[in-house]
């Protein structure tokens, strides 16, 4: 692959694996909690707390998904 | 002359509070990927940060933070999740082995060949949120204060003298296992990612930056939650019902 497309497939490949990882659903459950954290502030409702609660579950679904997949 | 030293004593204390951040973060990365990378990137952003600091001068003060906030928060957010999730694995399965030595079931830091694109991000993330805000402070109460210079003092002050002890302290990182400092580095990063990206969307901490504290511990006890819970999955023990 020529200089100008390799390099461009390499910074896509280092952004997915510095934002995804190896499991998509903990990036994604992060951005939902974060849109909807933006739209309890602009409804006037107190949304500081629903990123940590997010944290907690998904870190709890996705240890329990790869302990299953080891197995 | 005591207007100065208000002023200076005010961004000293202030800005330290930043550098700690910038600091946690570079030593912790350093430690955990290699130093080589995570130098170089924490250089990039302290160059980054001189040509904005240069260019933009007083106007510094009108550059909306909330946006880089939410990016740089959300990033570190996301990878943080990452090493928490590895660390809590990790520790679950070994405990703290290597304590004090290097655990041989233990990848060693980053060898390949060239950069670590991925400590040079996190370093350069860090030094150039956390330094743009400690230019804001140094232009904030430097100029309302009119005593811009003494402001500078402080604020360069507070990240060489915060600096100097990440410096001092990192030997001392180097002897935590690897296994531990990727779970501590990883509950940092997703304390300080939580922290940043809720402020940049405009939504404000109850007690301001005493939050950060207060994520943390609630962090590290969700951390010996999910160990004592894959500990006992793997012994294959069952919570009692």
């Amino acid at each position: 692959m020529p200089p100008p497309f390799s390099w461009i497939v390499a910074v896509v490949r280092f952004l997915y694996e510095f934002i995804v990882g190896d499991d998509w659903t903990v990036a994604a459950a992060v951005a939902i909690g974060l849109v909807l954290s933006a739209v309890l502030n602009v409804n006037h409702l107190a949304a500081w707390w629903l990123i940590p609660v997010i944290v907690l579950v998904m870190l709890g679904v996705s240890l329990r998904r790869a302990s299953s997949k080891k197995r | 002359m005591t207007g100065l030293w208000a002023v200076l004593l005010t961004t000293f204390l202030a800005s330290a509070v930043e550098a700690i951040e910038m600091v946690t973060i570079v030593v912790g990365v350093g430690a955990t990927r290699g130093w080589r990378s995570t130098l170089i990137g924490a250089a990039s952003g302290f160059g980054v940060l001189a040509v904005v600091v240069v260019v933009a001068g007083a106007a510094l003060s009108r550059v909306p933070i909330g946006p880089l906030r939410l990016i740089v928060g959300a990033l570190l957010l996301t990878f943080g999740l990452q090493w928490f999730r590895k660390g809590i694995m990790r520790v679950a399965a070994r405990g703290l082995a290597g304590i004090g030595g290097q655990d041989p079931h233990e990848a060693a830091e980053w060898t390949g060949p060239g950069m670590d694109w991925t400590a040079w991000f996190l370093a350069f993330k860090g030094v150039v949120l956390e330094g743009l805000e400690v230019a804001f402070i140094v232009v904030t109460f430097g100029a309302g204060a009119n005593h811009l210079i003494g402001a500078a003092i402080g604020g360069v002050g507070a990240v060489i003298i915060v600096g100097g002890i990440g410096l001092a302290l990192h030997q001392s990182v180097r002897r935590i296992p690897r296994s531990l400092l990727q779970l501590i580095v990883g509950i940092l990063l997703t304390t300080f990612g939580t922290f940043w990206a809720i402020e940049g969307l405009g939504i404000d901490w109850p007690g301001s930056d005493a939050a950060i504290p207060g994520l943390l511990i609630l962090y590290v006890a969700t951390a010996l939650t999910y160990i004592t819970l894959e500990r006992n999955r793997a012994l294959g023990l069952r919570p009692a019902a």
